[in-house]
């Protein structure tokens, strides 16, 4: 298993990196959260932590903490397009509920 | 789902609490508006159109609005209602406005501001400015996929009082709350991160469409101060575009237009100029009305040329803001450019040849102020909490929690949070008429409090007795500056509060610090599975709980097959709960729920049944 980009949500990664000026790539994982459960974090990663499992993703370094890997197997960050809104989404097959926007979701 | 945004190292936001924010500048002749989206500025494009807004509001007979490029068509056609420049009319009375040059509206003095007589009626320029805002809002909704929570909106430096109060009730009046007003060169240097150097003076030369701005800031402790300003509000780059055109009129033997002729020739310099910021020559070409073609082939040096004076003045008032600072060129330590007109390399030479350096233009100078506002509006909407007040920062070795039920850990401020932080959540009863609640702070990086770190615990007495889930208890975690720890709780009902301070670092070397943090890893998949299984057991016990005291009060309404099936089903249940099968628990509490179905609904009829009885159908408010 792992965790993966698509080749639209890489594309944008690159590009936000290439804007920001630096990074090394992109940090996915979970904290706990109040409403449903599990929120995920999405961020820009600096540097690889030692304990972090390192996935890559069309050329996108993806860092995930070991202790979040296990709500995000399998997961593929995907980017898209909401009438004029865009941003990214996670396609996590280990969710069984999520509270109504998804915003946080339970394994 | 909700889509969600890259953010810092450390700064994702909690589920529904990335707040929304822009930044709108606010311009004479052009309005925009910005945003920080993936931790990066960027301005919003209209749906048709580009980032920029003409600053220019149509009124028509019928009652309505347009606003911008639409308006701008209409601009010599129907002048009297296209309302333009109104930032020189906010906060004005009828003596400044007509001690100025536009006498194209039909003025009505009013108390305290001028107003506008339109065919739509009196309006005025707080009115005509809030139009503009709610396009922007508008624009950023739709391109943000939801409500705004505030502004920053910019206002040129020497805007006083009455200026800035006209500002702030337009954007009241467009349906904005504004985090604050921002000063336009602070804006700009802002949007180049001058505000990250402990100290230093910069100046900002913002030439736009029609106005000058000139203004020195002073930096100390990221905060910065006007020093001084000036300008000039008849100089911009719209008189580039007319020495330009009376030149190509003269060549052409064109003195005596007719208007649309004349606006033609401005359109076709304007264009001109803006070529001959990139290239070295250009060809203007426009045809007359009256078939005659005006024709000419302009160099960069003769558009020079006919422009120096125009530059030249532009240093004038630079000269004067300096000297009312008290400063030389040699004490700016840079110069940032704003407005479009500053594009023009004479504009760009003659900056850096007056100071000695060369001025800061890697940010689009009409986007500049915008860029500005919308990082100001980020952290003022709490998106960025950390960090940018502090320049020394520290971190938090192991997250800190509290204790839920079923032994497991809430954890409120996480790992490697820069401090000093503050972090809130609300948590609730877990029985009707509970009026207490132990909060038991925890650190570590574990599922369960028992492998976790206990810290400190406290109660929270005197909760008014509610049903179960509906007192709202808000947690708040705050660490200061020099680690220490204050854990407060406060019911919101009623105002309730406790509170206690621990130092969460005491007597943690760091070598027991790293061997928390790899249980925390070795344990993942142990801990995910144990999270699992208490969140079941813990709404096992609650679906048990409300059982037993619902037979207790209405055990009348079952007859004795069902009341022997729910006891049965009850005690399966609470022999499964004490096991460890997370799955089990979940069927066997799925089909106590279906289980009990009817028996909720009777009671449910029952208690509409007492609302009800004695009651005529007629007396009933439905």
């Amino acid at each position: 298993m792992a965790v993966t980009l698509s080749e639209s949500a890489a594309k944008h990664v690159a590009n936000f990196l290439a804007r920001r000026g630096k990074g090394v790539g992109v940090r996915l994982g979970v904290k706990t959260s109040g409403c449903s459960g599990m929120a995920y974090k999405l961020e820009y990663a600096d540097e690889a932590d030692a304990a972090d499992v390192v996935f890559e993703s069309h050329g996108v370094k993806v860092l995930v903490d070991p202790k979040s890997l296990p709500y995000i197997d399998g997961t593929e960050l995907d980017f898209v397009r909401e009438g004029l809104n865009e941003g990214f989404k996670f396609n996590n097959p280990n969710v069984k509920d999520q509270c109504g926007c998804g915003e946080s979701f339970n394994v | 789902m909700a889509l969600l945004q890259l953010a810092e190292p450390g700064q994702s936001a909690a589920p529904h609490e990335h707040r929304l924010a822009v930044g709108i500048d606010l311009g004479t002749t052009h309005s925009l508006v910005a945003t920080v989206r993936h931790s990066l500025p960027e301005c919003l494009p209209g749906e048709q159109c580009g980032i920029l807004l003409p600053s220019i509001v149509r009124y028509l007979a019928d009652g309505s609005v347009q606003v911008g490029r639409e308006a701008a068509e209409h601009q010599a056609t129907d002048s009297q209602n296209t309302i333009v420049s109104v930032k020189r009319f906010m906060g004005r009375g009828l003596a400044d406005v007509e001690a100025g040059a536009s006498k194209q509206y039909d003025f009505v003095d009013a108390d305290g501001m001028v107003r506008i007589n339109t065919v739509a009626g009196v309006k005025s320029p707080v009115e005509v400015s809030a139009e503009i805002l709610k396009v922007l809002r508008q624009r950023a909704e739709s391109r943000l996929g939801g409500e705004l929570v505030g502004a920053v909106i910019t206002v040129p430096a020497y805007f006083d009082d009455a200026q800035r109060q006209a500002t702030k009730d337009a954007a009241r009046l467009a349906g904005l709350n504004v985090l604050r007003l921002l000063n336009e060169p602070t804006a700009a240097a802002i949007a180049y991160g001058l505000d990250n150097e402990t100290e230093g003076t910069y100046a900002v030369f913002d030439l736009g469409g029609g106005t000058f701005d000139f203004s020195v800031l002073k930096l100390s402790r990221g905060v910065f101060e006007v020093l001084a300003t000036s300008g000039d509000a008849a100089l911009g780059g719209d008189d580039f575009d007319q020495a330009l055109a009376m030149w190509l009129r003269e060549q052409g033997g064109a003195s005596d237009l007719p208007p649309e002729d004349s606006r033609a020739v401005l359109v076709e310099c304007r264009r001109v100029k803006e070529a001959l910021s990139r290239a070295s020559a250009e060809q203007a070409h426009v045809t007359l009305s009256d078939g005659r073609e005006l024709c000419a082939s302009v160099t960069r040096e003769q558009f020079e040329a006919l422009t120096a004076k125009l530059v030249a003045k532009t240093l004038t008032p630079v000269r004067k803001a300096l000297r009312d600072a008290h400063l030389d060129v040699e004490d700016v330590k840079g110069v940032v450019l704003v407005g479009g007109a500053t594009r023009m390399p004479q504009i760009r030479a003659a900056v850096e040849q007056h100071f000695g350096r060369e001025p800061l233009t890697d940010i689009d100078p009409d986007k500049v102020v915008a860029i500005g506002a919308a990082i100001q509006a980020n952290v003022l909407a709490g998106n960025r909490r950390d960090e940018d007040d502090w320049l020394l920062l520290d971190v938090i070795p192991l997250s800190l929690g509290i204790e839920t039920m079923g032994g497991l850990v809430e954890k409120i401020v996480t790992r490697n949070s820069t401090i000093p932080t503050a972090k809130a959540q609300e948590f609730t009863t877990y029985k009707d008429g509970q009026t207490a609640m132990a909060i038991h702070v925890v650190q570590g990086e574990r599922e369960l409090v028992r492998d976790c770190r206990s810290l400190a615990r406290f109660e929270l007495r005197g909760i008014p007795p509610m049903a179960a889930g509906a007192a709202r208890i808000r947690v708040t975690f705050q660490v200061d500056a020099d680690g220490l720890l204050s854990v407060s709780a406060r019911e919101t009902g009623s105002g309730v509060e406790a509170s206690i301070t621990v130092k969460p670092s005491y007597g943690l070397s760091d070598d027991e610090i790293a061997g928390m943090l790899r249980a925390g890893f070795d344990h993942a998949d142990a801990d995910m599975r144990m999270r699992a299984l208490r969140e079941q057991q813990v709404e096992a016990q609650r679906m048990i709980e409300a059982v037993q005291s619902a037979l207790a009060v209405d055990g009348d309404l079952l007859d004795a097959a069902e009341c022997q099936a729910i006891h049965a089903a009850l005690n399966e249940l609470t022999a499964l709960n004490a096991g460890d099968d997370a799955r089990q628990i979940k069927t066997a509490l799925d089909a106590m729920n279906k289980l009990t179905e009817t028996f909720a609904a009777r009671r449910m009829d029952k208690t509409i049944r007492a609302a009800l009885a004695g009651q005529k159908v007629d007396d009933l408010k439905v």
